[in-house]
């Protein structure tokens, strides 16, 4: 059984974890990104390299010693340097030791041959496309359900009246999710997790802030890379909506890209009218879209020295200030501390404050 | 008679500030932290209690600062406020009409925008310190010059010699060689101060639109150097407000008062507090792979806040 292992995004590991082991792999689990992941990424990563990269190494670095011989990544879309990282990473495991192989899923809109080749490496048993397929959905469906959940503890935790309830609670129905099969199962546990979130104690009259999140994906996505500055904000009364959900990625990337998707693109186009890699394009068009609904602010999360964001930062003052909209920039990397990040984010949100205040006088 | 008591906890300094109902400082202190914040918030206590008039009343506290969490658990803080908003704070109430706030302390540079009293843009140093307080200072020792009077020797300059003030270790070496070339001394601190403006208003200041009137404040706007570069730059007064050096802890004094004046009640503990005993005590968290460091703070054995955790393992009931 070939033993394979895959980048840590939040949640998701749940269902990839799932999903492998139904193909028949045997899944070393990577761990929760942590300051030794850091350590290890940043000591044989170049240094210029973004912030996403040195996690994925430390990451393939804590994981490679337990035996992997395949790695299972995504490649990236447009001119950012992710798409060559896979490769990045493999020839930097080679030069340490560590023989692995690594399979890069491109878009299979864009690469459909390239796509089915790499499903039949990670298909030890042979199993009829057919039978893939069913175990895909599964996995689709479980990745939904953890989206779903994630979503509803963005709206629970800034109304919670106990400090940490939502946190606790999401952690515990999580594992209810993890040990769900079957697609009935799957759904049932959904079903069950986000009844049990609705149930945690909350003041529905309370004045809470919206703020979008926009930026990369893998700082998006992954709380231990962004400080867990959605869960900061949640405790300081601010309901955040991101842009990007694993889901929502995956759907743009596999089969065509969605409405939604499409009205980011016009609403960059008047800043943008071009694709610069990676998401700088969508921070924008999010940016707009968060205005035009009327959130109180947005906040874009940047690893260091990541281009396609560096761009978009260099635009989005433009668009806050056509757009009447407050925004904050984060760039990310291992030198950043979270002392630094809650003085910043208490600032954004009584600037917020005072700025709703005066458009609706109580 | 009512007052208000602010402390600002920062990393170089830890200053005290009583205000009086209509928002006049009675008692302003300015005190070194010297990196051990808890004695230095003691000491200033001790000092603002012996500076008060009998028959005035603490009637509210307000803490900022890197350490306000810290001041804030030991003096029972009715408001505990980021130093961006107790600065635009204190900036509103000396220059009702400011529409820029410049901030340099010791470690951290920050920008305030206001329209209409509101704070809508700000930004702090990132990656960063160049620039700020630390450096000066250390500047001034280099080269054997009180601290205040470096800022009057770069206004005897008459000839500008340029520095680079990108990074302070480069700043530095770049000093060096102009000093070896024989430039003069005044000529050079100029440089400093016109090249650490200059990174100011490109990294803190970039993209943001600078409107008078400008109100310069934090323990590095007693540098007239500064100032006067400040000036050059941007083309139009930069005001100085008298308590320049400690508008972090009107801020939080003014908030406290405004505070109480909406729950009726302050949390301030008296300046009893000043007697008991205070101690620290930081360890490694074991709980996951995150290892955070975790601090607490004991008053006499009981441990009255934590800080450093990721996850609500740690907090405090």
């Amino acid at each position: 059984m070939p033993r394979i292992t895959f980048p840590h995004v939040a949640e998701s590991y749940r269902s990839f974890k799932m999903l492998m082991e139904d193909l028949g792999n045997e899944v070393i689990l990577p761990p929760r990104p942590s300051k030794h992941t850091l350590d290890l990424g940043v000591r044989y990563a170049p240094e210029f390299a973004c912030f996403p990269v040195k996690i994925l190494l430390g990451t393939y670095l804590e994981t490679c010693p337990k035996g992997v011989e395949l790695i299972v990544t995504s490649g990236g879309v447009g001119p950012c340097r992710a798409g060559h990282y896979a490769q990045l990473h493999k020839k930097i495991l080679h030069s340490l030791g560590y023989p692995v192989d690594i399979v890069v899923f491109e878009p299979p809109r864009l690469y459909p041959l390239d796509f089915l080749h790499n499903i039949q490496r990670l298909n030890p048993h042979r199993m009829s496309y057919r039978a893939i397929y069913e175990c895909i959905r599964r996995a689709w469906r479980k990745l939904q359900a953890l989206d779903n959940l994630e979503k509803l503890t963005h709206k629970v935790r800034p109304r919670e009246t106990i400090r940490g309830a939502t946190t606790r609670t999401y952690r515990r129905v999580l594992e209810w999710i993890d040990r769900a099969y079957t697609l009935a199962e799957i759904e049932e546990a959904e079903r069950s997790a986000l009844e049990e979130l609705r149930k945690v104690p909350q003041d529905p009259a309370r004045d809470v802030l919206k703020v979008g999140i926009v930026g990369e994906v893998y700082v998006l996505l992954e709380p231990a890379s962004n400080l867990e500055i959605e869960e900061t904000l949640g405790n300081l009364g601010v309901e955040v909506e991101r842009s990007l959900f694993l889901t929502g990625w995956t759907r743009d990337n596999t089969w065509a890209e969605t409405t939604e998707g499409l009205t980011v693109k016009e609403a960059a186009l008047p800043y943008l009218p071009e694709l610069l890699g990676g998401h700088g394009r969508d921070s924008i068009g999010n940016t707009v879209l968060y205005a035009k609904r009327g959130f109180d602010g947005v906040i874009q999360l940047a690893p260091f020295t990541c281009i396609p964001e560096i761009v978009a930062r260099t635009i989005l003052p433009r668009v806050s200030e056509e757009h009447n909209i407050p925004v904050l920039t984060f760039f990310l990397d291992e030198q950043t501390g979270k002392a630094g990040m809650t003085t910043r984010l208490e600032a954004f949100v009584d600037l917020m404050r005072r700025k709703k205040a005066i458009r609706r006088p109580a | 008679m009512k007052a208000y008591l602010g402390i600002d906890v920062g990393s170089v300094s830890t200053n005290i500030v009583i205000l009086n109902e209509a928002g006049e400082v009675l008692t302003g202190l300015y005190l070194r932290t010297r990196g051990r914040p808890i004695e230095a918030i003691k000491a200033g206590l001790k000092r603002a209690k012996d500076t008060l008039d009998p028959g005035v009343e603490i009637a509210g506290v307000g803490t900022t600062g890197s350490g306000r969490y810290l001041a804030g658990v030991m003096v029972g803080a009715d408001v505990i406020k980021n130093e961006i908003t107790a600065h635009a704070v204190a900036a509103c109430m000396l220059v009702p009409d400011v529409q820029t706030v410049l901030e340099i302390g010791g470690q951290d540079s920050k920008i305030i925008i206001l329209r209409n009293g509101v704070v809508v843009d700000f930004a702090m140093n990132t990656v960063c310190a160049a620039g700020t307080g630390s450096f000066l200072d250390q500047q001034a020792a280099r080269l054997n010059i009180p601290i205040e009077q470096f800022g009057e020797l770069a206004l005897q300059s008459n000839n500008p010699v340029r520095i680079a003030g990108r990074c302070t270790v480069f700043a530095e070496s770049d000093m060096i060689h102009k000093q070896q070339m024989g430039h003069a001394l005044p000529d050079i601190i100029n440089g400093l101060c016109e090249a650490l403006v200059r990174n100011y208003l490109n990294n803190v200041g970039k993209g943001k639109e600078i409107l008078p009137p400008v109100v310069f404040q934090g323990g590095v706007a007693a540098n007239k150097g500064i100032k006067v570069a400040f000036e050059r730059a941007l083309g139009m007064p930069v005001l100085v407000p008298e308590h320049h050096k400690i508008m972090g802890a009107i801020g939080a004094a003014q908030l406290a008062a405004e505070k109480v004046a909406r729950s009726g009640e302050t949390a301030f503990r008296g300046f009893g507090i000043t007697e008991l005993p205070y101690r620290t005590r930081s360890f490694e968290c074991d709980g996951c792979p995150n290892a955070c460091e975790i601090a607490e703070i004991y008053e006499e054995d009981r441990v009255i806040g934590r800080w450093g955790a990721r996850c609500p393992r740690w907090d405090v009931v």
